[in-house]
């Protein structure tokens, strides 16, 4: 039996490029993407799959990177919030995060960035009891949800094409 | 340098009233792009070449001493490159002066189950867990004290040789006014039992720092820290180090809420490992060891009674409370302070009594959460006021609103007001939520309830005394009309960095976006004393205004020349510095800066504030005087199905008197924020322990420690109210904290309007509901709460004659054979009032 830390090597898609990445088998998804890929994007906050800080996209899903063996990804594509902007061009999601400030501290805000484009990639439309649906597996502890709910309804409607802007009680409340 | 020193009082008036360019409006946060590209570095994203990691082994028992530690096996695993215990670091240190009572690792004794006893560096994490395994520690069983009431009840054995006797840290009896008086020509006196329950900040951010030790004697920490400030003082005094030889650099902390507002054990050991190995040494705390360091909300229990006349009109208020402290003494002291020191800034309060005692426990240490101190009694307060307004057959609005404190006066424990937005807050949330028409009328099972509350904006007291400034900041112009603005504020997602991009971006007629901010590093920036009791904007703000218009004036000066102007005739905004009354006239801001670097050299300026002196001059006065206060009233909507006690809350209506929007996104995300912290702690979150099993926390998960989703978080109805407060920078007040105070209480009372039963305690699960609906149905007293207050040892009151009585804010001596005071509580055996439905 070859030692418990010799590296096994994979081929895997991440934010659409190929990439090989050696690692100690016994290592997470989340590890193997922050620790021997660089990609410190993705964050953690328990490590036990309760608080949906890790997630990242694998063959477009929204899985907990805590809880996946880096081995499980050998072919799959993986997408990060490295993987969002393109061309140096924010995604609708992130312009729409940033603008309504649905990003406080920061922390939890690529899972809930990764977790809305899954979302929008289904659902074009999406309504507020879906968007809160789709998002109850990720935790917050900012922004009481509410902007993170009018930057995704924000972003899905640009998406769509429509020239929305965000409402005045959203940024100034309610008169 | 020739300008003028200006402070708050002198700045000319129409900074309150002026249109702005760039103050209040809602502007997206400089740091936000790097937070949605997953580009902003926190403290466990920081990787150094030869890095060692930490762990940190915890005891397994609430409350012993430490017979011995061997070491030796753990110091010979392979990958092992050094073992520490508490010899290796005997200093202690506190975030107060006065409870420096913590250590590192613990020498002799463990004081709660997760107290840190010894640490490890080796080559990977999972060689330093292993190396844990392998640490020999022989404790010695101690009995542990469970909660607030048994430390009261159990002296010994005593868990801190210091404080105020047994096992009580604290004691405090503030007498403002005769109240006994006061009671006796009120026409109704009310007594109420309240229990807060204890909750944690779960930030989403695991605590986590990184130690970096360079062969000249220089160490480098960062960390995921609220107040480097203090981090370097308790590294300067553990390690006997120059504070010259210890650079801090707070990372942006993902999330905060107090709980990274301590100097922390891992962040003095991964320091010392680092100087011991000559290596980066790295700790990131494990979720279950966030719930370890803790300093969150104190377990409370309150006693208040309130004398009032037929028309609400308060004539003496006392008020009690016994804080759970758990095992260190954190910020305790001045939390303790907090429970007492606001009940007289909302409605006007003539007479006041306050006694506040907090005990040592063998829990994680509670401290400073998110309304430090005053959410407990603001829910005693708001519940007890909604009683007494049934009581009357008063509207609980229109009692609030008839006593008001006014504004630019004075309370009867001689905390300032300034600007009071109170009453337009009220009538705000009355309206929007249609009161009038729900209160008392809605079906059974629908309820609407009504809370108000304040909260300091920065305290006017330093933790450590002294005459220097609470908030430095410095500013560099760039000949390309770049502005770099250094100040020690910590971003903890706030938006503080925003707050300095904005007032300087306002002053100096430039894009916010022009303006680069370094901030949170004690090597590069001046100190500001860190994020925590909501004083950053106001503080840094100020300082920040002050810096803009000494640069401002400079650049003006020359600027004149060359237009041939008197410089009171320039104005600046669009990136230009133009004539006011022929805006075609002027200089690009870039070229005006050339002007004044060709003339005067680098064009760098810097600001400092320091709170105005407060008036109280008595012991203890130092908790509660804040240069201005914010204002918030709340009103809560809940369903709750009596067959089950299950509370939803559909909706909140939250108005906040902020003085004056710095950023507009900014501020209605703090007060969203607020609002759902506040519904956490109105309906679920605990921090619970079996306190016959050990005293280990029962839930210290993510999963299991609930905290709303997005499937428990309400809608909410925010409404910004600006009541600008001359101290304020354009007249800014707080808005991360007061908005959360409201909640509990607004759900409690409307629970009651809803089913009729008095939950009066937080947070209000459906076990409680349940409970008292049973009780409610068996002709009980329709309550759930607590029934005694426990008999303390109180020390004689200081007197302190409230300003109507005269006086200059001293304590006047004590009279012999006074009175003994008012304890031994009692609670009425009924409760008066109730509907019949």
């Amino acid at each position: 039996m070859p030692p418990l830390d010799a590296k096994a090597k994979i081929a895997l898609e991440l934010n659409g490029e190929p990439v090989e990445v050696a690692f100690a088998p016994h290592k997470t998804l989340l590890e193997v993407l922050r620790e021997d890929l660089g990609l410190t994007g993705t964050k953690h906050g328990c490590e036990l799959g309760e608080c949906g800080t890790c997630a990242v996209l694998v063959d477009a899903r929204p899985v907990l990177s805590c809880l996946v063996l880096g081995l499980a990804c050998a072919g799959r594509r993986v997408k990060t919030v490295e993987g969002m902007a393109e061309g140096g061009r924010l995604h609708p999601l992130q312009d729409a995060f940033a603008e309504l400030g649905a990003a406080q501290c920061g922390y939890c805000t690529p899972a809930f960035l990764l977790a809305a484009g899954a979302l929008l990639a289904e659902n074009r439309r999406p309504t507020r009891d879906q968007i809160k649906q789709a998002l109850a597996g990720n935790l917050c502890r900012c922004t009481g949800y509410i902007k993170i709910y009018e930057a995704v309804e924000l972003a899905a409607a640009r998406m769509r094409g429509e020239k929305a802007q965000p409402a005045r009680e959203t940024l100034y409340g309610y008169p | 340098m020739a300008t003028r020193r200006k402070t708050a009082a002198d700045r000319p008036p129409d900074r309150l009233t002026a249109a702005f360019r760039v103050v209040g409006k809602a502007l997206r946060k400089v740091d936000a792009t790097a937070k949605v590209v997953g580009a902003t570095k926190f403290a466990d994203d920081v990787a150094l070449p030869r890095m060692l990691y930490a762990k940190l082994l915890r005891s397994p028992h609430p409350h012993a001493r430490i017979l011995g530690i061997d070491p030796s096996r753990a110091a010979a695993l392979a990958g092992v490159k050094a073992v520490l215990t508490g010899k290796d670091l005997p200093i202690p240190f506190g975030i107060l002066p006065v409870s420096q009572d913590e250590h590192a690792l613990a020498p002799d004794k463990v004081r709660f189950v997760g107290d840190p006893v010894a640490a490890v560096a080796a080559v990977s994490e999972e060689t330093a867990s292993a190396a844990l395994d392998l640490i020999d520690v022989t404790y010695e069983p101690l009995r542990p004290v469970t909660d607030a009431t048994d430390a009261v009840t159990h002296p010994e054995p005593r868990i801190h040789d210091y404080g105020d006797g047994g096992n009580l840290h604290k004691l405090i009896d503030l007498e403002f006014g005769d109240v006994a008086e006061g009671f006796a020509a009120a026409d109704l006196v009310r007594e109420d039992l309240l229990f807060f329950e204890g909750s944690t900040h779960l930030p989403m951010e695991q605590h986590a720092a990184v130690a970096d030790w360079s062969p000249d004697g220089k160490l480098t920490l960062w960390s995921s820290t609220q107040t480097p400030h203090y981090v370097h003082r308790a590294l300067a005094k553990v390690l006997e180090l120059s504070p010259a030889k210890i650079r801090v650099i707070a990372t942006p902390n993902g999330g905060g809420f107090g709980g990274k507002s301590d100097p922390f054990s891992h962040e003095i050991v991964v320091a010392k490992l680092a100087m011991l190995t000559g290596r980066p040494v790295k700790i990131t705390l494990t979720r279950e060891e966030v719930f370890y360091c803790h300093r969150g909300r104190h377990p409370a229990l309150m006693w208040v009674k309130t004398g009032v006349k037929r028309d609400g009109a308060i004539t003496a208020m006392h008020f009690k409370s016994l804080l759970d402290g758990g095992g260190y003494g954190s910020y305790g002291v001045a939390s303790t302070y907090y429970t007492g020191a606001l009940q007289t800034v909302t409605y006007h309060v003539p007479r006041y009594k306050f006694q506040g005692a907090r005990a040592f426990t063998n829990k994680p240490p509670c401290g400073p959460k998110r309304g430090h101190g005053t959410p407990q009694p603001r829910f005693a307060l708001e519940v007890h006021l909604d009683k007494i307004a049934e009581q009357l057959g008063m509207d609980p609005a229109e009692l609030r609103l008839k006593h008001l404190v006014p504004p630019n006066s004075l309370t009867a424990n001689w905390l300032r007001i300034g600007s009071m937005g109170l009453g337009p807050c009220i009538r705000k949330v009355v309206a929007g939520s249609g009161w009038k028409e729900k209160f008392r009328k809605l079906p059974h099972g629908k309820g609407i309830g009504l809370a108000c509350s304040s909260y300091i904006t920065g305290a006017g007291l330093a933790i450590y005394w002294n005459p220097m400034p609470h908030s430095g900041v410095q500013l560099k112009c760039d000949r390309g009309g770049g502005v770099t603005v250094f100040c020690g504020s910590t971003e903890i997602g706030q938006g503080s960095d925003s707050i300095l991009a904005v007032i300087v971006a306002e002053v100096l007629g430039v894009d916010p976006f022009d303006i680069a901010i370094v901030t949170g590093d004690t090597d590069l920036t001046p100190v500001d004393l860190g994020s925590y009791s909501s004083r950053v904007t106001l503080m840094t703000g100020n300082a920040a205004i002050q810096a803009a218009e000494r640069a401002r004036d400079i650049i003006a000066r020359h600027a004149a020349r060359k237009l041939e102007l008197p410089a009171e005739r320039l104005a600046f905004a669009e990136r230009r510095v133009f004539d006011v009354e022929n805006p075609a006239r002027g200089l690009s801001f870039a070229d005006a800066v050339q002007l004044a670097e060709a003339a005067e050299g680098t064009v760098g300026t810097v600001g400092s504030y320091t709170p105005p002196a407060s008036p109280g001059r008595y012991r203890g006065a130092g908790v509660g005087p804040s240069p201005a206060y914010s204002y918030s009233a709340c009103v809560a909507e809940v369903d709750v199905d009596p067959a089950t006690g299950i509370v939803r809350v559909p909706r909140i209506f939250i108005a906040h008197d902020v003085g004056r929007s710095i950023n507009a996104a900014t501020v209605m995300g703090q007060i969203e924020g607020s609002v759902y912290m506040g519904l956490g702690e109105a309906l679920m979150e605990e921090m619970a322990y079996r306190g016959n099993r050990n005293v280990v926390h029962k839930i210290p998960s993510l999963l299991e420690y609930k905290s709303p989703t997005t499937l428990e978080m309400c809608d909410v109805v925010t409404y910004v109210v600006e009541d600008p407060d001359p101290n304020g920078p354009f007249g800014a007040k707080e808005c991360g904290q007061g908005p959360l105070l409201p909640v509990p209480p607004a759900v409690a009372n409307a629970v009651y309007d809803a089913v009729g039963v008095r939950i009066d305690v937080v947070p209000i699960t459906p076990e409680k509901v349940f409970k008292a609906l049973r009780r409610k149905a068996k002709g009980e007293e329709p309550r759930f709460g607590p029934t005694a207050f426990p008999d303390i040892p109180w020390p004689d009151p200081t007197r302190v004659p409230p300003p109507w009585e005269g006086g200059d804010g001293k304590a006047v001596p004590l009279t012999p054979g006074a009175s003994p005071g008012l304890d031994g509580a009692r609670i009425p055996g009924h409760a008066p009032g109730v509907r019949d439905r």
